[in-house]
């Protein structure tokens, strides 16, 4: 990946909200360059969507959010693929990733409310032939998502003109 | 009483009303702020709190623990200089310090030394109060205000003793290249010219690798090395400096520094361990913020008009004042548009005509600058 390009993964990796103009000065290229270059991205399957981080507890008291560890037993005629697909089409699926350690998917669920998301797991999750287990966390406070910090943030205490 | 004849002769920093002008006024976005808007690495902030849970609030060495002074051997290196942890290295309480101490050790009183002009607002004072006469060498943006054998000689440096400059450069953002820092290292042969270099910004270039005057032939032997962690590792608060030079050098200075400050602080010096341990990450991604920012900067300043050399280093930019007087531009900006910059003659007579902005300043308030700059201009 040339540098423009990788560039320009960063920054809209970080603030995608900011416009082809800007983005040119940054990377000292033209808007019709940084245009180019972001739809190259998108068609090559590298930029996939442009989200906002949302502090829900901001916006409704009716947000839950979830991490459900998830357990397979695989056969001949099913791998991880086979299962994923069974998981992922559902628009409570927020995030599924198969890792390594204790449990073989991770799941991220939003809902509505706690009951709405457990009705969720043991209705639409468990029921997979091939899991075996399900583990369900609520979360009860976020911090920090997709590097960005909750809260209020920081003062700038330095000084407003300094040598 | 009365101040010194040494104090009075020294006018109060120029800088000084424009911070009180800009803390007077609402709703400003400061591109004025000569340091970085990042906190410190989290790893070196940690590593500082660890120290003082565990109690290390005590002195330490003159010249600084063992283990910081063997860090920074290693991070010379890295522009290819060899210093020793044994007697080569001070660490000393900001960079500032260690100038003030670099000077009074090797300068004697009525010596000259040579000072770039526009430079940073405190090495004609330090020169000053040691009770040395400062020569101010006139550079200019035609030059991207670099120094050359022909402006140190048209300046009347041949007749100095020593010679503080400091690039990448505070207030130009201007970068010395290696055949340009060869040309003052001919000159200061050639002249017998002790030279101070201020390399405090020497991480954040962005163009090529630095390349410090030291690491040139002939010139370990008459060149002090300055460097810190204020800039590249956003520690300004912590004080914390260190000087490189040969034995004899340090020795004078450690004279100094074990009289006036006998150590520097010790928690700054935990944390500095720490910062060159595992931080180098953390200053990289700083690097690359404010090398966007500057792109993002000299692009918009171009589209608005105002002419400005490609700076290459540091975090400042240093066009033309649209206005000839520089301070009534900048104190009319402030007024109508509440947008704080510097004017460049408080950095010197070649300064005059100029502006500092610093784009040590997150990108949405950068951008919002220099949209009021626009619309002002």
């Amino acid at each position: 990946m040339d540098k423009l390009h990788r560039d320009l993964v960063d920054l809209l990796s970080k603030d995608a909200r900011q416009s082809t103009e800007d983005l040119a000065r940054m990377t000292d290229s033209t808007a019709e360059e940084v245009e180019e270059a972001i739809d190259e991205l998108e068609e090559d399957g590298v930029l996939l969507g442009y989200q906002a981080v949302v502090d829900w507890t901001e916006v409704t008291d009716d947000h839950v959010e979830a991490y459900v560890e998830v357990n397979v037993a695989l056969d001949r005629e099913t791998d991880y693929t086979d299962v994923s697909e069974r998981i992922q089409s559902y628009p409570e699926v927020q995030r599924l990733t198969l890792v390594s350690g204790n449990y073989d998917f991770g799941l991220v669920i939003q809902g509505d409310s706690m009951n709405e998301v457990s009705r969720f797991v043991s209705d639409k999750i468990a029921v997979i032939p091939e899991i075996t287990q399900t583990v369900t966390h609520f979360v009860m406070e976020t911090y920090k998502d997709r590097g960005v910090e909750f809260g209020d943030g920081d003062d700038d205490e330095r000084l407003s003109v300094s040598p | 009483m009365k101040p010194s004849d040494r104090v009075d002769r020294v006018p109060p920093s120029g800088i000084r009303r424009f911070f009180e002008l800009a803390e007077e006024a609402d709703d400003v976005i400061s591109l004025g702020v000569g340091e970085p808007d990042f906190s410190a690495p989290w790893a070196a902030r940690e590593a500082g709190i660890t120290s003082l849970e565990q109690g290390r609030t005590s002195y330490t060495a003159n010249r600084g623990r063992r283990e910081l002074r063997e860090r920074i051997q290693r991070k010379l290196r890295e522009y290819d200089l060899e210093y020793s942890a044994d007697d080569e290295i001070i660490v000393t309480t900001g960079v500032s310090e260690a100038l003030d101490v670099g000077i009074r050790a090797l300068v004697n009183p009525g010596d000259t030394v040579a000072v770039p002009d526009p430079s940073y607002v405190s090495y004609r004072p330090t020169v000053e109060f040691a009770d040395a006469e400062p020569l101010a060498v006139p550079t200019s943006m035609d030059d991207e205000f670099r120094l050359s054998y022909e402006t140190l000689q048209e300046a009347g440096a041949e007749d100095a003793d020593a010679l503080v400059m400091c690039y990448p450069n505070n207030p130009t953002g201007a970068i010395m290249p290696e055949d340009d820092l060869r040309e003052v290292a001919e000159f200061a042969r050639d002249h017998d010219v002790t030279v101070l270099s201020d390399e405090v910004y020497a991480d954040l270039t962005y163009d090529g690798d630095h390349t410090s005057i030291a690491s040139l032939e002939g010139m370990r032997e008459r060149t002090v090395v300055f460097n810190g962690f204020s800039k590249a590792y956003a520690m300004t608060g912590m004080r914390l400096g260190y000087a490189a030079a040969p034995p004899e050098v340090v020795s004078a200075m450690n004279r100094v520094h074990q009289y006036t400050m006998l150590s520097a602080p010790t928690t700054a010096q935990y944390m500095a361990i720490e910062a060159l341990d595992s931080c180098n990450a953390d200053v990289e991604e700083m690097r690359r913020e404010f090398d966007r920012r500057r792109n993002f900067v000299l692009a918009r300043l171009e589209e608005i008009g105002l002419d400005c050399f490609t700076a290459k280093g540091a975090f400042y930019v240093f066009p033309e004042s649209p206005w000839e007087d520089d301070g009534e531009f900048a104190e009319a900006l402030l007024e109508e548009e509440g947008v704080a910059v510097v004017p460049g003659n408080v950095f010197g007579e070649s300064g005059e005509g100029h502006l500092r902005m610093s784009y040590a300043t997150g990108m949405e308030d950068l951008k919002e600058a220099m949209d009021r700059l626009d619309s002002f201009v």
